[in-house]
């Protein structure tokens, strides 16, 4: 474990102000319209202090708690995922001359950004969204570069979420790795460590005292706290195999009975990267912007190749989603594309449950 | 020869048409790029004339309408409804399940001299259809995106999938999961950028049925957050009421609230 140091409360808007001269904007969660969402913000005073937020399988909640915690929320609307993997980008644009056509890719503006707030389980699904986008054969020089430019302050989880299950997939509650700085927040302060040079540089520039043993004491027993108290748990030890040979299992039809196929699920799924490619062109077609934008498996033109849509009902778009993510993924990146967040299941509409699904489906118990 | 176009219009609110008229500086444009022959709420007067393109807004609701519309699909190329009315029959077409004679009587001192068919159609009731705009009122993107398509030459793309996936493009907070409001927009076609959410009100499903909704679902869903089953079937019988998935779902919950009231009497 690096050095810790302990940040009082009253010094915490210097975490702000050294990533904001060290030329960061800062991206930190808010209350915005009910829920917590992540944001430009620029001092502690925009973020959650003192809430309390109640997730339940198609509901959210945001009131005011009995305490003075900036963090005490299991987790925000979306993880890092939209900062990254831009729900549109435009990616090269064409334009009519002459001399024929002429094709420009777009100069990057990737912002530097300090993300304050990130989870075990979106750091987890930032692996993942890593290994997708940056070290496949051809990487994305978009989400490249945006994710060149984060920094990341990553918080341990002091509070879970009736429909959090990182335990169970083993990706939290606890930061392990990926961060620049890691916050453990207690009653008065947050212990800090650092992971990474750029993270040390700004740790030297906060005023911190020793980390007294009990503080040590309290952060531990607080993420044992959260590991006891989720309600969820995923049996995702032979999911891979079992999910492949229960294609036929009677539960995908009741669970096309209450689906939407919104895309909801896909699109807060941190580790989600489906998109679709559109061309927008100008009014007179003498140019055209090529724009790839955030698509759903739950999606008709998903499946649409040559005259045919292959999933042509939810039974079979609901099976593709979950089998993909729980199953084939493991042969395309070496574990489930899911990381406990919950996010799936808070924020469906219809208030379906993908770990009581999966477990009823391809569970080994 | 620049290709020529028609805009018409039938029983609406003409509401439609202005997704023309406000096209700003593309309006030029599009002059330059076609021949608008026929467009009575713009000045253009050539209803016979034979067209390439002709936009067609509003439902049909009297017999002339019949007649008219039959010589429209005659005398152009390839035909586009634009807004609920054309598409669906519109708000208007809540007739359809009424006693069209009995309100004509209540609301016309003399109805003898109205002529009205007893329903409010779609364009497609009557004649075939090319390609389908939705909305209440469409706007300027979707009228300049299905120009554009038919002059470069191809099928227009049918926008078909749910609003939720726009809200959450734009980062807009589900107002169903987070404030329990009825919102449509799991069963409603994208196409207005989700509008209504990103101003944190639920979605009224101006824009149609998407493909493959489950209506059913969303109403159990509605029940569970305190509504009534006539609520619901009120949702669905709005302004795409004669939509067939709208017009189903909402005769189905209807007969849902006779089932409860007669348990509850």
């Amino acid at each position: 474990m690096s050095r810790s140091g302990f940040l009082q409360y009253e010094k915490f808007n210097q975490l702000f102000s050294q990533l904001q001269s060290a030329g960061y904007g800062c991206v930190g969660p808010s209350v915005i319209d009910g829920a917590v969402q992540f944001g430009k913000i620029s001092s502690v005073a925009q973020l959650p202090q003192g809430i309390e937020l109640t997730v339940k399988p198609g509901s959210v909640r945001v009131a005011k708690g009995d305490h003075q915690r900036y963090f005490a929320w299991p987790n925000g609307a979306q993880g890092i995922k939209p900062w990254l993997y831009r729900s549109r980008e435009l990616l090269w644009r064409a334009e009519q001359t002459e001399q024929g056509f002429v094709f420009n890719r777009p100069e990057v503006n990737a912002e530097p950004i300090a993300f304050i707030g990130a989870r075990a389980c979106d750091l987890a699904a930032l692996q993942l969204q890593d290994l997708h986008f940056m070290y496949g054969d051809y990487p994305d020089p978009f989400y490249s570069a945006h994710r060149n430019a984060l920094f990341i302050v990553g918080v341990n989880c002091s509070h879970t979420g009736n429909t959090c299950f990182c335990a169970s997939t083993g990706d939290g509650p606890e930061i392990q790795s990926g961060f620049d700085l890691l916050l453990d927040e207690l009653d008065d302060g947050f212990i800090v460590r650092f992971g990474s040079e750029k993270g040390l540089k700004i740790f030297e520039q906060l005023e911190l005292t020793p980390v007294s043993a009990e503080g040590h004491v309290d952060a531990k027993a607080q993420i044992a706290e959260v590991i006891a108290a989720q309600e969820r748990a995923l049996l995702h030890e032979n999911m891979h195999a079992n999910i492949f040979s229960n294609l036929d299992d009677r539960e995908w039809d009741s669970v096309a009975e209450k689906c939407l196929a919104c895309g909801n699920c896909t699109m807060v799924c941190p580790t989600c990267f489906c998109h679709r490619e559109v061309e927008v062109q100008a009014l007179d077609g003498k140019s055209s912007q090529h724009i790839r934008e955030w698509d759903s498996c739950f999606n008709q033109d998903h499946s649409y190749i040559h005259g045919i849509t292959i999933r042509d009902e939810t039974r079979l778009r609901y099976r593709q989603w979950m089998s993909h993510k729980l199953g084939s993924w493991r042969d395309q990146y070496d574990r489930t594309g899911c990381t406990g967040c919950g996010r799936c299941i808070s924020w469906c509409p219809a208030a379906i449950d993908f770990v009581a699904e999966a477990n009823l489906i391809a569970g080994d118990s | 020869m620049k290709p020529r176009v028609a805009v018409h219009k039938f029983a609406s609110c003409s509401g439609c048409q202005l997704a023309f008229i406000n096209m700003g500086e593309d309006l030029i444009t599009l002059t330059e790029l076609v021949d608008i022959v026929h467009f009575p709420e713009a000045g253009p007067l050539g209803p016979e004339d034979a067209v390439d393109i002709a936009f067609i807004e509003g439902s049909v609701t009297t017999p002339e309408d019949v007649d008219r519309l039959k010589g429209i699909r005659e005398h152009c190329g390839y035909l586009v409804t634009m807004g609920a009315c054309a598409t669906s029959g519109g708000i208007q077409a809540l007739k359809n399940n009424a006693d069209s004679d009995a309100w004509l009587k209540s609301v016309y001192a003399k109805p003898e001299y109205v002529e009205s068919l007893s329903t409010s159609a779609a364009i497609s009731r009557h004649v075939a259809v090319d390609f389908e705009l939705w909305g209440c009122p469409v706007n300027v993107r979707q009228i300049s995106w299905v120009v554009r398509q038919l002059l470069t030459g191809v099928e227009p793309v049918d926008a078909n999938e749910k609003v939720c996936a726009e809200c959450k493009r734009k980062n807009t907070v589900c107002v169903l999961v987070s404030k329990g409001e009825p919102c449509m927009g799991p069963v409603t076609r994208t196409g207005c950028g989700a509008l209504c959410p990103s101003f944190g009100t639920a979605c009224y499903a101006c824009y149609g049925p998407a493909e493959g909704i489950n209506t059913e679902a969303l109403g159990q869903r509605f029940i569970g957050l305190g509504l009534q089953p006539a609520a619901i079937a009120q949702k669905f019988h709005m302004i795409n009421n004669a939509a067939d998935e709208f017009d189903s779902a909402g005769k189905s919950w209807a007969a849902k609230q006779e089932v409860s009231n007669e348990h509850s009497s």
